[in-house]
């Protein structure tokens, strides 16, 4: 989540949502939460009945609008104007907590002179490519610097060059009559949300900010996300009790596999993949150098070059705060993966780590495969042919494949495509060729194991029984799946293969479980301990040297622990501490106190509920008021306590002051709470980590009925457009063919594309089919009647849907203009015992630059009555 | 209609040897002095909620090797015992005649899928995977940069799977074979 870690420092909510009782104003943006996630949304409404304030700002009305004191209706795509003419009014009005900011936050940083502002290049900033779409050279977005590489610093924050001028004149133009235009939102209205933010923000006071995919499956999510989090700086509501941006995870352990994780481009606890970007440009000739693994044949010098450990550190590491542990970390993570074969002499093994050499996400990957360049594919607990973005490609780029193997718990729609269609349609498998594999897969009840859930906490998960038949945990698949690799390498030579047979692969159970009938399941916890840190290697007293494997080794306790000696090893640092002892499982510990319930369970880092906590307390670390205090520090016993595991160097007093040149942990100061950024900061204005400028700046959707009023820029000029991709044809400016606006959102009785839900006769029965919500003065334009058959149609695709004409959905004025919006639920698909059209048919595969996610949340489309030809014809059909 | 005895003998206390239906007192059968609730001896195995990032803590129940019923586990601070329409079905998710519990196979251009055993499948995956690696491996870029890399097998999912799995399957996909594109639900 970059929107959160490049300005925060971690990529995590910043708090629980049980700490929303509180809060005195919860702000619900960009997320249907009462549906959602219905029993966090408890804590709201308990948060109400104390008299907090909530607000939902959506253009859809649902569950959580009707229960909250405000709702505002707003144009899907819309949320950086209104959020932007927040932060302008606070900045404008001086009505921001001028302490907080000044001291948290790195508005008193000077920017260089050479910076440009969208306000300048109408619409860009500086350092933009048009060739390559890409801002290339990021340069001139960065600080002024001394000789020691820190900020230069205003603290009066007068200095046209710092960062609290440079966002004045940046959101100048986004106006209350700016909202109106854009938004459709009402000065009035709004004016409330920003005077009920304002009035509860401050020393007494705070407010939350919730979103979920409402706002990251926007072509400019991270920017909106961005501004979110901006507003609440500036409010002052960073790591206080009541404050914070809840971000709402959509799955059981999104978080996990974030944090582990199962993504391309990050290795555990948010360092990054290793690179070597083939775009990257060659700068001089130059001979092979020492590098500490062996003869290195380059013939060119590349500038960020990750050829070995050394570059890579100096690439993704940082001097100062507290990314200069990174070498203790990958060192750590290397000999967890290639053990006693990772030493000081061959990089600890960093070689053997594939480099990325551009995007290979999810989507851009379906694309590698339609063009025949993936040949095979594993998809375990997911399900792209109908839940990913341009379902319809999907499906065609997985008749691409060789092979495939589909871990799941039924025949889901990606299972199934090579005999079956959507809507009836045909399909001839003699005519398709993918090799497939269904592994059933065990349930979360039949095998141990852990899930990270919203606020960061893990909790571990007791096995039940044994899964029915030959279904497996997916664990034992890719451990069996290993382990028969290995003895099919096992005589190779190659220096290609040597990672593979270094990798240590021993997770055996010391002894069976009780009442399982498996003899070769693998060991949760030992996974979970690698995960957490072991010592390869201790030295007592006496000098004496113990050597340990995995099985008989001692847990590391937290991650400061870790070493770069090649003595600790370690899966992922963030989760080092979940498991500090033998019998001490964290994940497991189940005790709730009623009060901040630290023996729950084990949130990371290092148990911290609330992330950035020391804003909690003032620079000079007292609380910033009584009724908000949660750490402070204590003079006498020289350390941080109060009601939370302080998440700051715990003997670090509020007057440390760095001397100018230090570096590491040294160079932050007591008063700087965001210690994972360089300077210690929140990050207002991203000097560098994103990929569309350092400010937010409205761009509309890629596909959108209205000009942007901004900027001469239409839509975010860094997205991932797949423009040459046929089955890609975007809808361009002013189509009349294409009139409508179109959201997509969940339901609570069903999950995602309905792969755990669709085969459940009590969900079913509680949400037959799908639907799509429409306003009665667009049922009457398009002739539609409430629950007869309705028709919607992209280019990419055609489905079909009953019509719940109603009042939930308004039709917004935006410029003198009626702008219709339909809400569309997306659980359908042709498999299970409840089916329906496959929304995702419809979406297009434009991605967000720094995340490559789609947008779903608003785009185009048009509506007729009736239904698909092929379903018409279609006897077999189940009609609802 | 009369209402199933049952309801009635719930609000006696269990001792009692007599039971009220309508106006009239009768003797308890056998039976009915047994009733209990189904998860009265059941084994509690504490869960959690498979579908969204809440987190509910779950109670499982198991009789005899079954699990008989699912709950939301009241001391967990997170649900105090309540669960979502979701969460409550979490039982029928688990426990449902649909699920496919046999590995399936469909060869290439067939229109059926064998069973087969999970033996098999796993040997034949691994001679997919080793082969397929063997061919699109790629150990530089033409500029001499090791990359070590294949973009010939990807991996999509992780985020209904616990830590450990997603931990070893990038440790497997990534660290051992070089695979880059292992990717998951948080890209949508
Ligand atoms: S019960 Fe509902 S709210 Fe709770 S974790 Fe499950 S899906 Fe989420």
């Amino acid at each position: 989540m970059p929107g959160l870690g490049t300005t925060l420092g971690r990529g995590g909510a910043t708090s629980f949502p049980q700490d929303l009782v509180n809060s005195d104003c919860i702000l619900i943006m960009g997320s249907n939460m009462a549906e959602a996630h219905p029993v966090g949304f408890a804590n709201v409404m308990k948060a109400k009945d104390r008299g907090a304030k909530i607000i939902h700002v959506d253009p859809h009305f649902s569950r959580t609008s009707a229960v909250s004191n405000l709702y505002v209706s707003t144009r899907a795509g819309s949320d950086i104007v209104f959020l932007g003419a927040i932060i302008h009014y606070l900045l404008e009005n001086q009505v921001y907590f001028h302490d907080y900011v000044v001291n948290y936050t790195n508005a008193p940083m000077l920017i260089r002179e050479d910076f440009q502002d969208t306000e300048d290049l109408n619409g860009l900033f500086s350092g933009f490519d048009p060739a390559s779409g890409t801002y290339s050279n990021q340069e001139s977005w960065d600080y002024q610097r001394d000789e020691y590489d820190k900020p230069l610093t205003d603290p009066t924050l007068q200095n046209p060059q710092c960062v609290l001028q440079i966002m004045k004149r940046h959101f100048a133009r986004y106006t209350p009559e700016l909202v109106e235009s854009e938004c459709g939102v009402s000065r009035e209205e709004w004016l409330q949300v920003v005077q009920a933010l304002v009035e509860n923000s401050g020393r007494e006071r705070t407010s939350t900010l919730c979103y979920a995919v409402g706002w990251t499956q926007q072509s400019k999510g991270v920017q909106i996300i961005r501004a979110g989090s901006i507003m609440q700086l500036l409010l002052g509501n960073m790591g206080r009790p009541g404050g914070g941006v809840l971000a709402l995870r959509g799955h059981a352990s999104i978080q996990g596999s974030t944090d582990v994780p199962t993504l391309y481009d990050l290795l555990a606890g948010y360092m990054p993949q290793p690179a070597e970007m083939l775009s990257t440009k060659p700068e001089s000739q130059h001979e092979p150098t020492s590098t500490t693994w062996g003869a290195r044949q380059d013939k060119h010098v590349h500038k960020n070059t990750q050829q070995t450990l050394q570059e890579y550190i100096d690439v993704t590491g940082q001097k100062l705060g507290w990314w200069s542990n990174v070498p203790s970390y990958i060192i750590s993570l290397l000999k967890a993966w290639y053990g006693d074969a990772a030493t000081a002499d061959n990089d600890w093994g960093y070689h053997w780590i594939p480099k990325i050499t551009g995007d290979h996400s999810h989507i851009n990957t379906s694309y590698a495969m339609l063009d025949g360049k993936v040949k095979g594919y594993f998809l375990l607990g997911q399900n792209p042919a109908a839940g990913s973005t341009n379902a319809r490609m999907q499906r065609k780029a997985l008749a691409q494949l060789d092979w495939m193997v589909v871990g799941d718990l039924y025949e889901v729609e990606s299972a199934a495509f090579w005999y079956k269609g959507t809507n009836g349609e045909k399909v001839d498998p003699a005519t398709l060729k993918t090799e497939v594999f269904f592994m059933p897969a065990a349930a979360s009840t039949e095998k141990e194991g852990t899930f990270t859930n919203t606020q960061r906490l893990l909790q571990w998960r007791d096995k039940a029984i044994d899964p029915p038949g030959d279904a497996r945990s997916d664990l034992w698949l890719i451990y069996q799946l290993g382990k028969r690799l290995k003895k099919l390498y096992a005589d190779s030579t190659a220096p290609r293969d040597q990672g593979l047979l270094n990798l240590t692969w021993d997770y055996e159970m010391e002894e069976p479980q009780p009442d399982s009938h498996l003899t070769d399941e693998p060991d949760a916890q030992l996974v979970l301990k690698e995960v957490n840190g072991y010592y390869v290697t201790q030295t007592n007293s006496d000098g004496q040297v113990t050597q340990y494997d995995l099985h008989n080794a001692p847990h590391v306790p937290t991650f400061t622990a870790l070493k770069t000696d090649g003595s600790t090893a370690c899966g992922s640092w963030i989760y080092s501490g979940v498991y500090p002892e033998p019998g001490r499982n964290r994940a497991a510990s189940r005790i709730s106190d009623g009060k901040m319930n630290l023996d729950w369970g084990f949130a990371w880092p290092a148990n911290r509920r609330i992330l950035y906590n020391r804003a909690s307390a003032d620079p000079a670390g007292k609380p910033w008021s009584e009724r908000k205090k949660h750490i402070w520090w204590d003079a006498e016993q020289h350390k941080w306590v109060g009601n939370d595991i302080p998440d700051f160097p715990p003997d670090k007093a509020p007057d440390y002051r760095p001397a100018p040149d230090s570096t590491g942990m040294d160079a932050i100061a007591g008063t700087d709470p965001f210690f994972m950024k360089p300077d210690g900061r929140a990050w207002l204005y991203a000097p560098t980590g994103l990929k569309d400028g350092p400010l937010p700046a409205h761009y509309e959707a890629i596909e959108s009925p209205v000009q942007n009023a901004l900027y001469k820029q239409q839509s975010n000029p860094a997205a991932k457009y797949h423009r040459d991709r046929k089955d890609n044809v975007l809808i361009e400016l002013g189509d009349p063919n294409y009139p409508f606006v179109i959201t997509t959102y969940r339901l609570t009785e069903h999950h995602v594309s309905g792969p755990m839900t669709r085969w459940m006769p009590w969900l079913n029965a509680l949400q037959p089919s799908l639907f799509a919500e429409i306003s009665p003065e667009l049922a009457q334009e398009r002739n539609i009647v409430d629950k007869g058959w309705m028709v919607l149609r992209t280019p990419r695709g055609e489905i079909e849907a009953r019509a719940m004409v109603t009042r939930r959905l308004r039709p917004l004025r935006i410029r003198g203009r009626i702008v219709h919006q339909i809400g569309l639920p997306f659980h359908w698909g042709f498999q299970g015992k409840s089916t329906g059209s496959i929304t995702n048919d419809l979406t297009h595969s434009v991605l967000e630059p720094n995340v490559s996610i789609e947008e779903a949340k608003a785009f185009l489309c048009d509506i007729r009555p009736g239904r698909l030809s092929s379903s018409e014809h279609n006897v077999g059909r189940k009609e609802h | 209609m009369h209402e199933p005895a049952n309801r009635s003998v719930r609000a006696l206390p269990m001792l009692s040897n007599l039971m009220e239906i309508g106006s009239r007192v009768q003797p308890f059968s056998k039976e009915s002095r047994e009733k209990a609730p189904r998860i009265r001896d059941a084994k509690v195995v504490h869960s959690v909620c498979p579908y969204c990032a809440v987190g509910c803590g779950l109670n499982v129940y198991v009789k005899n090797g079954k699990v008989i019923d699912i709950e939301g586990n009241p001391d967990s601070f997170i649900n105090h015992g309540t669960l979502c329409p979701k969460g409550s079905a979490t039982f029928q998710y688990t426990v449902n005649a649909s699920r496919t519990t046999q590995v399936l196979y469909r060869a290439p251009y067939s229109d059926h899928w064998e069973v087969k055993s999970s033996e098999w499948a796993l040997d034949q995956i691994a001679q997919r995977v080793k082969k397929t690696r063997d061919e699109t491996f790629v150990e530089r870029l033409d500029d001499g940069r090791v990359i070590n890399q294949t973009q010939g097998i990807a991996s999509l999912g992780g985020a209904t799977l616990d830590i450990e799995e997603n931990y070893l399957i990038k440790k497997l996909f990534n660290a051992g074979l070089g695979i880059v594109s292992i990717e998951n639900q948080a890209r949508i």
